[in-house]
This record gives structure tokens, C-alpha cells and sequence, in this order.
């Protein structure tokens, strides 16, 4: 046995791993964001709101249904996504196709529903949902048989308004689970498949902790190959250079954006599962590590897929590395090498100079 | 000249007009709380309802005296709270503030309080320096603090041979003031402290800084945390196979709550310390009832009934100065000895420490509870004065002169 740096090898490789592993929750989260923020334009700040609920949902579904880790692991994040879907529905694309109206009519109805509810008696949380349901169905019906509106289409609005959007969003859904759940957390297993740990020689490694690296890699080599290697990805990257032209093809460049953000979301909602059995399941677990992560982005590069994974990976290493000769730095190292970055490439390690 | 009568005439009538009112004493109450971060489970609303039942208990409209009460979010940050504090001392007509979780905002209420001479009756703070260097003759400190958590919790691990200890450390005043007591207690039993790791506040992950007290070889891995912090090593903990090494874990600070979020499979035969639990006797099982009708069926913790208590004992003085004099009420509440369903018998001392006794408990197996909130089992009562840091070893400088 050596030692580096007065400590002993085996130690520094147990940490290396450990941060590999907290690097792969960073790497999924910067990953939609990157997707997001790359094919959109969108700053998603409610994306720690969505990790939040991607846990949340997994618990819901063994207390409420009895359904399990396997099944929480697909229909989270196609819960969860189908709610990002709405939210840009709703919110996120009237705003960059400069027509509100919608949102209004959504906002005005669930407030009026909430007043209704609220004189009713019921939940507050519970009320909350419903009215925002019926503000849900109340715009869709608007948009469907209300006046027509042709969007340009091109014209992106400042992201300033799309941070203040989703930053409200996330306010809004913590305060909802708050409300219900307290912050105190909830209790949520290993998988009994997963449990038990190897024995490395150097380290004791938990099964589960294996199987998240494996399966946030997996996730991220495919969302890499997708976007940059098949047709549908390059639709995408087509559609966010030039949604005009694209449409003028006769490819659906409104839905394609809106599943695209829906992807995203459920991207945070599975690194939500996978976070479940081993971080305490609380309304506050997502704001703490958002901000983490939006440093990992822009390291990465804003929009530079392969970069926020490599950089997540990277300043999980680093991170880890911290832990073990100065421990009180280690929250603050990521935004030491933000800085240093930034002074040195302002695009960041990957992305592209404007 | 008439100008200037006048406005003596004015002011002589108000002066007047309030003593008349002064004859119905008005006291104003403000819970001081985390309601919406980390620790908002722990004080949160929960503590704003036990204030109001004290007050509805103590039937205080009856006895002449008028009481209101009201909340505000410190949000875990000494300035918010500073300001808050200031705001209803100077402004809202505030004459005592209660509850007031984390050490770092009570150290700088405990300083404004005693500068605007008002009352602070702290019950959800840890720190043992509210009635040690910084003690304050308008202080009570009233629930637990971080001497006692470490006698209790500390003396028993240690007397079950966890000899050697290792500190995974909260990197703020309460995370200090914990490590610090709990290592004295430790050290004085005949044991000793392998090493400490400082971890940045709040944490999600404890992986790293637990595979470094694994690899320490020390029987006792001391939590001293709260909250999610708490949570997340302990389930961590569980995960790294840390207690199938055949080290231990000695959660420091635990509440109900705590153990309510672990789940009882993981946190099963964790010890800990607490001054109150709701399923002790008839009286705190009664009393909990009736807080779990307002709060959706939570149970209440120590820090809620601390509040409770603090606020019922206050009441009695006020009632029995016939005055909201804080001098005159802190040497009432100083001098008669309390009494409450909760907490039983007990005193306030001179350095504002209030005595009662404290219980270890240990987290029950899941097939030994027997509903939601029947969580720990009594292993211990152990008395006040081997609980609290004994008057002989104060550094507070109030009670050389008492």
C-alpha cells in the first residue's frame, strides 16, 4: 500500500469512486438541462422542482398503488414528463410565441376554481391540484375553439423571462409538496434486488450505488446518440436553428419542441427515482443541488450535451477529491472551478462561441 | 405656549389611557421558526399551535390577561431573524419570543433580547452557550441543549464499551457546540475521540465523509447533525453496511420526526436523547391528541412541547405579577418551581437553564410498532442534575453573583 499525499491509496480510490457516483446524478441532471437549454432556449430552473417530484412520484406510487422501484423507475418519469408537457403547454411556449392569452385564461380559471374549492373545505393540496387541473382543461378548450393565433415561430424572448417563469414554477411546486408532505422527508428502500454491497479490496461498495453509475452512463450515451446521431436528432438540432424553415419541410417543429422539453423533465424525474433510496425524499432535495448543477452546465458549456456530461462526471471527481484532503471546501470547490473557467473560456470547456 | 400645553395635556391623557388598559395586562407572543427550510417539520407551525393551546389551556381571557400571538420565518439565518426580532420588539409591541430552532439565530436574539430588555424563551435551539459564556438574565432556555444531548446519548454509548469515536460534524455554531460537548463527555467516561470530519451544512451526501470514519476503526460514529443531514447519513449509513462492520451510529440529535422519515427498517436500534416524548404517560398522550387534531395527525416533538410548557409557565408569572415587567416575570419564573403535564416537576435556574429530566430511547423494530407515530421505546430516565452542565461548572457569569 502508497500513500498520495499522506493519504493511502486505497482511501483516494474509494473517494474517486464515490465521486464518479455523485458526479452521474450531476451528469443526468445537466444532461435535460443541457438538452433544454440547447434545443429550446429555455433555462429550466424548475428542474430541481422535477427531480423533487420524479422522487416523489416513487413514493406516491408504492404508498397509493403498491407499485414498486422497477415500474416507479419507467412511469415517473412519464408521469413527471407529461407534467413538464403541460407546464410548456401552458406556460413556456405562449410565452416565446409572444401569446399569453392562454396562460391568463389557464391562471384566471384555477384561481377562480381554487376560491370555489377552498370555500368547499377541502385539502388545500388536494384543491390546489384540481383547480389546476381545471385551469388545464379550461386553456386547452380556449386554444382549441378560441380565436386563432399563427405564430412567427423564430423570434426567441429574452431567457431572463424563461429563469423568472420556471424559477416561480419550482417555488410553486415546493411550496405544494411542502404543504402536504413537510420537509422532514419520507422514507423510501433500496430495491431488495439492489441491496448488499461487493467487497472491492479498497472499498465497500453498495449494489445500488453500482447500478446508479451504470444506468446514468447508459442514459446519457443514449440521449448522446440520439440527438447527435439519428434522423430525429437532426430534425432537433434543425428545428432549433431555424424552426421556420424546418416547418416549411413539413416537420412539426411545435410538437417536436414540446416533447423534446417533456424529455428533459422526465430526464430529472429518473435521476429522481434513482435518488430516492439513498437521499432523503424531501420538497427542498432538488433546490439544494439545482444550483450545483447550473454550475455544472455552464463549466460545461450552455447547450453542449457531451459537455455537461463530461464536465458532471469530471466535477463529481473533484468534488469527491475535496472530501478527502480538505472536507469543509467541498461545497464550494465546484464554484471555484466555475470561476476559473469562465475567466479562461467565457463558453465554457464545450461550447460554442457566439 | 398653548401649543406646547397642549401636547403635555396630550400627553399625560395617553399616559393615563394606558394605564388604564395596563390594569388588563396585553402580552404579545411571537413564535420565531424555520417555516419553510429544513428544519420547518421540527418548529414550523407545529410550535405557533402549541403556543396557542398553552394559551387556550392556561384560559388566560378568564384571568384578566390578554394574549396574542404570533409567527414569523427566521429562515435558518441570524440576520433574517435579527430583523424580525427587532421589527416586533421596536414596532409590533412583542414581549417575548419563542422557540427560535437554530443555534446561530439564537445567539443573536439571546443578544438583541437582552439589549431591548425583552424575554426569550428558547426551546429549539442546541446550543449549550445560550446559558453558558453567553447566558442572559432575559433567557430561558428551555427544552434540551447540546450538554445534554451528549450526557445522555454520549454516556450511555460509551458505557456500552463504544470507547473509541469518530465525528461526522454539522460545520456551524450547533455542529461545533455538539462535537465539543459530546467529546468532553466522552473524554471524562475514559474514552477516546479518533478524529472529526467538518461537513459543509446542509449535505446530501455522506458517502465520502462515512467511508472516512469507517475507515478511522472507531466503534462510535457520532452524528452531530440535524435534520436532513441526519436523515441522509443515517440512510447512508445503512447502505455502506457501517453497522454490520460493527461500528455504531449515535445520532446525536434526533427527533421524532427524524426517525418518522428514516422509516423504522432503517433506523431501527438507533439510540437517542429527547426531554419529551409523546407516548411517555396519559397526561403527553392526552396532550399530543389533541395537538395531533390541529396538525393532521403529527405527533408533537420535544421542541413543540417545549414551547407548550414555556409558554403556560410565563402565563403564571405574568398572572401572578400582575405585570409584563421582564425583570419582574424572570424572577417569578426563576423563583416558583414548574409544573406541567409534560415535562412533570422542575425549576428554572439562575444561568436560565430550565431542569428536567431527559430520556434515552431507541427506535423500535417495524413489528414492535404498533401504529404511524409509536416509534422509540424508553430504555432511560435519567434526572436533571446528571443531565444538565452543572451550576459548579458554569462559565456563565450570572451565577457567581446569584
Amino acid at each position: 500500500m502508497f500513500t498520495i499525499f499522506g493519504i493511502p491509496s486505497a482511501a483516494l480510490f474509494g473517494q474517486l469512486l464515490l465521486g464518479l457516483i455523485n458526479g452521474s446524478f450531476y451528469a443526468m441532471l445537466s444532461l435535460g438541462l443541457a438538452v433544454i437549454f440547447g434545443l429550446l432556449n429555455i433555462i429550466n430552473f424548475a428542474h430541481g422542482a422535477q427531480y423533487m417530484m420524479g422522487a416523489f412520484v416513487a413514493w406516491m406510487l408504492l404508498n397509493y398503488a403498491g407499485i414498486g422501484y422497477w415500474w416507479a423507475l419507467l412511469l415517473a418519469p412519464i408521469l413527471v414528463g407529461l407534467f413538464g408537457i403541460l407546464l410548456d403547454r401552458n406556460f413556456i411556449k405562449p410565452m416565446n410565441d409572444n401569446n399569453t392569452k392562454r396562460s391568463f385564461v389557464m391562471v384566471i380559471t384555477s384561481v377562480l376554481a381554487m376560491v370555489v374549492i377552498t370555500y368547499l373545505g377541502v385539502n388545500p393540496s388536494l384543491g390546489f391540484a384540481i383547480s389546476v387541473g381545471i385551469g388545464v382543461v379550461a386553456a386547452t378548450l380556449w386554444d382549441r375553439f378560441g380565436p386563432t393565433f399563427v405564430a412567427l415561430g423564430d423570434q426567441h424572448v429574452d431567457h431572463l423571462y424563461g429563469l423568472l417563469l420556471t424559477f416561480g414554477m419550482a417555488l410553486i411546486i415546493q411550496g405544494v409538496f411542502r404543504n402536504q408532505y413537510g420537509v422532514s422527508g419520507l422514507p423510501y428502500g433500496i430495491p431488495p434486488q439492489l441491496s448488499g454491497g461487493q467487497n472491492l479490496g479498497f472499498m465497500f461498495l453498495p449494489n445500488y450505488r453500482g447500478w446508479v453509475v451504470a444506468a446514468s452512463m447508459f442514459v446519457c450515451l443514449v440521449t448522446w446518440f440520439v440527438i447527435e446521431k439519428t434522423k430525429l436528432g437532426a430534425y432537433l438540432r434543425a428545428a432549433t436553428e431555424n424552426p421556420t424553415l424546418v416547418q416549411a419541410f413539413g416537420v412539426n417543429v411545435p410538437l417536436l419542441i414540446t416533447l423534446t422539453y417533456g424529455f428533459g423533465v422526465g430526464l430529472a424525474a429518473l435521476a429522481g427515482v434513482l435518488a430516492a433510496p439513498i437521499y432523503s425524499v424531501n420538497p427542498n432535495m432538488g433546490a439544494d443541488l439545482i444550483i450545483v448543477v447550473f454550475a455544472v452546465v455552464v463549466i460545461g458549456g450552455m447547450g453542449s450535451i457531451l459537455g455537461s456530461v463530461i464536465t458532471g462526471f469530471a466535477l463529481g471527481l473533484v468534488e469527491g477529491l475535496t472530501k478527502v484532503f480538505y472536507p469543509e471546501a467541498s461545497a464550494t470547490v465546484i464554484f471555484v472551478v466555475m470561476v476559473l473557467v469562465l475567466l479562461v473560456k467565457p463558453a465554457g470547456l464545450f461550447g460554442r462561441a457566439q | 405656549m398653548n401649543r406646547g400645553m397642549l401636547l403635555v395635556a396630550a400627553t399625560a391623557a395617553t399616559a393615563f389611557a394606558t394605564g388604564v388598559a395596563e390594569a388588563q395586562v396585553t402580552v404579545k407572543l411571537g413564535v420565531l421558526n424555520d417555516r419553510s427550510g429544513v428544519y420547518s417539520d421540527i418548529g414550523g407551525e407545529g410550535s405557533a399551535v402549541a403556543a396557542r393551546m398553552a394559551v387556550e389551556d392556561f384560559k388566560a381571557a378568564e384571568k384578566g390577561l390578554k394574549v396574542e400571538v404570533v409567527a414569523a420565518d427566521h429562515q435558518n439565518k441570524p440576520d433574517v431573524g435579527s430583523n424580525i426580532a427587532r421589527q416586533w420588539y421596536d414596532q409590533d409591541g412583542v414581549d417575548v419570543i419563542l422557540d427560535v430552532p437554530t443555534s446561530s439565530v439564537a445567539l443573536a436574539i439571546n443578544q438583541i433580547t437582552r439589549d431591548k430588555n425583552k424575554i426569550f424563551l428558547n426551546s429549539g435551539a442546541a446550543s449549550s452557550d445560550l446559558t453558558g459564556a453567553q447566558c442572559s438574565p432575559n433567557t430561558v432556555h428551555w427544552t434540551y441543549d447540546t450538554v445534554q444531548l451528549a450526557n445522555v446519548t454520549g454516556g450511555a454509548m460509551v458505557r456500552q464499551g463504544g470507547n473509541t469515536w469518530f465525528f461526522l460534524t454539522a460545520d456551524y455554531a450547533f455542529g461545533h457546540a455538539l462535537e465539543r460537548d459530546t467529546a468532553a463527555v466522552v473524554t471524562k467516561n475514559g474514552g477516546k475521540i479518533v478524529g472529526s470530519v467538518k461537513t459543509p451544512f446542509p449535505s446530501n451526501d455522506f458517502s465520502s465523509f462515512l467511508l472516512q470514519a469507517q475507515a478511522s476503526k472507531a466503534k462510535v460514529i457520532g452524528l452531530a447533525n440535524a435534520g436532513g443531514d441526519t436523515v441522509n447519513s443515517i440512510k447512508q449509513a445503512a447502505e455502506f453496511g457501517i453497522t454490520q462492520g460493527g461500528q455504531s451510529l449515535a445520532g446525536m440529535l434526533v427527533f421524532v420526526n427524524d426517525v418518522q422519515a428514516l422509516g423504522l427498517k432503517t433506523a431501527q436500534g438507533l439510540v437517542f436523547s429527547e426531554t419529551f416524548y409523546w407516548d411517555e404517560n396519559d397526561a403527553t398522550r392526552a396532550w399530543s391528541r389533541r395537538y395531533g387534531e390541529r396538525m393532521g395527525g403529527k405527533m408533537p416533538n420535544m421542541t413543540n412541547a417545549g414551547v407548550y410548557s414555556s409558554v403556560l409557565h410565563y402565563l403564571k408569572a405574568v398572572e401572578a405579577e400582575k405585570s409584563k415587567d421582564p425583570q419582574k416575570v424572570m424572577a417569578r419564573m426563576k423563583a416558583t418551581p414548574t409544573d406541567d403535564p409534560l415535562f412533570g416537576k422542575g425549576s428554572v435556574r439562575s444561568d436560565g437553564r430550565k431542569m428536567h429530566d431527559a430520556f434515552l430511547l431507541e427506535v423500535k423494530k417495524p413489528e414492535e410498532s404498533k401504529g404511524p407515530w409509536d416509534v422509540a421505546k424508553i430504555l432511560a430516565k435519567v434526572p436533571a442534575e446528571q443531565t444538565f452542565r452543572p451550576l459548579a461548572e458554569s462559565n456563565c457569569p450570572l451565577v457567581g453573583k446569584s
